[in-house]
């Protein structure tokens, strides 16, 4: 596969700046500088950033050039400046999740990821804007104000990692980190025309990722590339102690399989996702991931379509899963060792305050349905059948998996839309039907550019892969990604 | 498909959002009360089409990858790193309280009120 210095954006590709920073043709703080510069120069009106860490980049910049100058090998991601989502763990520096309830809070503690990214040579340049706690997909629910999608400053960047996704497009960064709970890495990456990899479940530690819901959450990267992805991908992949959802075994690395070529993989066309009987659907998207199914066809791939009855039911399920679930992970927010502290007459008059005070609505409404579908008397309705349903997903996409190797979608049913178009949570809930069945059943999936939509606008096609098939998932990638060019 | 066997559900009242809300720590106003409600109730609905299934054979999935438990020794931090690593621990940890005294987290009276 040849490798470009630079992606379809006209900004150095991950991959092109770790060459020349390891070999000493670059310098870590010379790039870092001209990626700062056009933060300083865009992102007041982006908004991707919740911090810039200019001056510990800076720092960390220049301790690898001293060690590239010594003759040592700092590692795949030399001098990479790479943004994170404000919802992993940053020792020392704030980590809000869009929150005014940890709008103060200091970790003590890196994210496992962080730590990776570290001693594989990445600079870290800031925290990113994303939907309150990771609720929503468009980064309106955002406590401090909604990220602008650089591509047009009207719409939204797609959520909840939209501050991550908007910093890659604007050229803040090569690269960044999202979480992908719902779709929200793949369908942001989907509607700034980046590359989005939800990687399987259990694939990445989530050991200092802010809990959201804990058996859907995965961190992932953005990129403008399918090998800067994968080699992020490598970084941070792998088992994790401290993490007991983490799979204790050895991952393949992605960045070797990327020019394998597709020929004879086993292609499905995922029918109930295709959006062809649905409204929703702008007929772009629609027929963009048609041409992908032709593009992987034409490059040597079986192509056939597949029919995966339950992936309709996924929304639901998820609406009854992942707020029970984050209605207990936010029950910690109650202002006694960390966050927002109201005061109150009493201990429980002082927790309602503080919660109140500090959640936003939408984080609110999905605490109060966790509860509610957690409650006595509704819990066989609602959140029981939901994980029942669960069953039934992961038993339809294992024996479709028996036939094929990759499944093909769109990514999100439309393109990015203007601020305030979705206002309705329902509306905007619909945005993820694609993307939710990956993270209900546990596999990856990725997001490619690929075409574009309304009004010049890029569209996302979505690839899914069986448990720990990533490599399958990469090689489909890289093709698309060629065929797209 | 045992759709037919699902009666229509209740509606969410305004009462029951309240009582939700109080479960869950949070004070609404009123006009929050009015709009959770309809939002919240017409999230409800997609749930019926989790009906559409049978789901009378199939075992509930809480998690999607089979759970392990996965252990480290069991030695407490003094002997792993020495006790002042372990007072330094403990002092990072409190530093993110709202108000601490003594080591502790401080909190109003637990029951009664404050004077």
């Amino acid at each position: 596969m040849t490798e470009s210095n630079s992606a379809g954006s006209g900004f150095p590709t991950a991959v092109a700046v770790a060459a020349a920073v390891g070999a000493g043709e670059r310098s870590a703080v010379e790039v870092l500088d001209e990626h700062l510069s056009r933060v300083e120069a865009d992102d007041e009106r982006i908004r991707a950033f919740n911090l810039v860490t200019a001056e510990q980049a800076r720092e960390r910049a220049a301790t690898i050039d001293a060690a590239v100058a010594a003759g040592q090998d700092v590692g795949p991601l030399a001098g990479v400046p790479i943004a994170i989502k404000d919802n992993m763990c940053t020792r020392g520096i704030p980590t809000t999740c869009s929150s005014k309830i940890l709008e103060d809070w200091v970790p003590p503690y890196n994210a496992t990821v962080i730590d990776k990214l570290d001693r594989a040579g990445a600079v870290v340049v800031g925290k990113t804007n994303l939907d309150e706690f990771a609720m929503g997909s468009s980064t309106e629910n955002s406590a401090f104000g909604p990220t602008r999608n650089p591509l047009d400053p009207s719409r939204v960047p797609g959520g909840s990692s939209g501050g991550s996704a908007a910093a890659v497009a604007a050229g803040f960064a090569p690269v960044a980190l999202g979480s992908d709970t719902g779709g929200s890495i793949r369908q942001p990456a989907a509607l700034c025309g980046l590359v989005g990899v939800k990687p399987t479940y259990g694939a990445v530690s989530r050991y200092g990722l802010v809990a959201f819901a804990s058996s859907l959450d995965q961190i992932g990267p953005l990129a403008h590339t399918v090998a800067d992805a994968a080699a992020v991908f490598d970084v941070i992949a792998g088992s994790d102690d401290h993490d007991s959802t983490s799979i204790p075994q050895e991952l393949e690395p992605m960045v070797p399989v990327l020019g394998d070529g597709v020929e004879g993989l086993r292609v499905g066309i995922l029918n109930e996702l295709s959006g062809r009987n649905l409204d929703a659907f702008e007929p772009e998207v629609v027929q963009a991931a048609a041409n992908a199914a032709d593009a992987l066809a034409a490059a040597g791939a079986k192509v056939d379509e597949v029919s995966v009855p339950s992936a309709v039911a996924g929304l639901s399920a998820y609406y009854m899963i992942a707020p029970a679930e984050a209605s207990s992970n936010l029950a910690r927010y109650d202002g006694v060792r960390y966050g927002l502290r109201r005061d109150g007459a009493n201990t429980a008059a002082m927790m309602r305050a503080s919660r109140t005070a500090g959640f936003g609505d939408e984080v609110k409404r999905r605490i109060m349905l966790g509860t509610y579908a957690l409650s006595a008397g509704y819990y066989d309705a609602f959140y029981g059948k939901a994980q029942h349903i669960r069953t039934i997903m992961i038993r339809e996409f294992d024996r479709v998996y028996q036939d094929f190797d990759v499944l093909i979608s769109p990514t999100s049913p439309c393109v990015a839309f203007e601020f305030g178009a979705k206002a309705d949570p329902i509306t905007m809930y619909y945005n993820d039907v694609c993307t939710i069945p990956s993270n209900l059943t546990g596999q990856p999936a990725m997001s490619v550019p690929f075409g574009t939509g309304a009004h010049g606008l890029p569209v996302g096609v979505q690839i899914l892969a069986p448990m720990l098939g990533e490599a399958n998932m990469f090689r489909a990638a890289a093709i698309l990604e060629r065929s797209a060019r | 498909m045992p759709e037919s066997q699902s009666k229509p559900r209740d509606h969410l009242t305004t009462e029951d959002v309240a009582k939700v809300a109080h479960l869950a720590m949070l004070d609404l106003t009123d006009e929050e009360l009015e709009r959770f409600t309809g939002q919240l109730d017409a999230v409800l609905d997609l749930a019926e089409q989790l009906d559409r299934f049978d789901i009378a054979d199939v075992p509930p999935t809480a998690h999607p990858f089979g759970l392990f438990n996965v252990f480290r020794p069991d030695v407490p931090i003094e002997e792993l790193e020495g006790a002042s690593r372990a007072e330094q621990l403990r002092e990072e940890a409190l530093a993110a309280g709202p108000e601490v005294e003594a080591h502790q987290y401080k909190v109003p009276p637990a029951l009664g009120e404050a004077p």
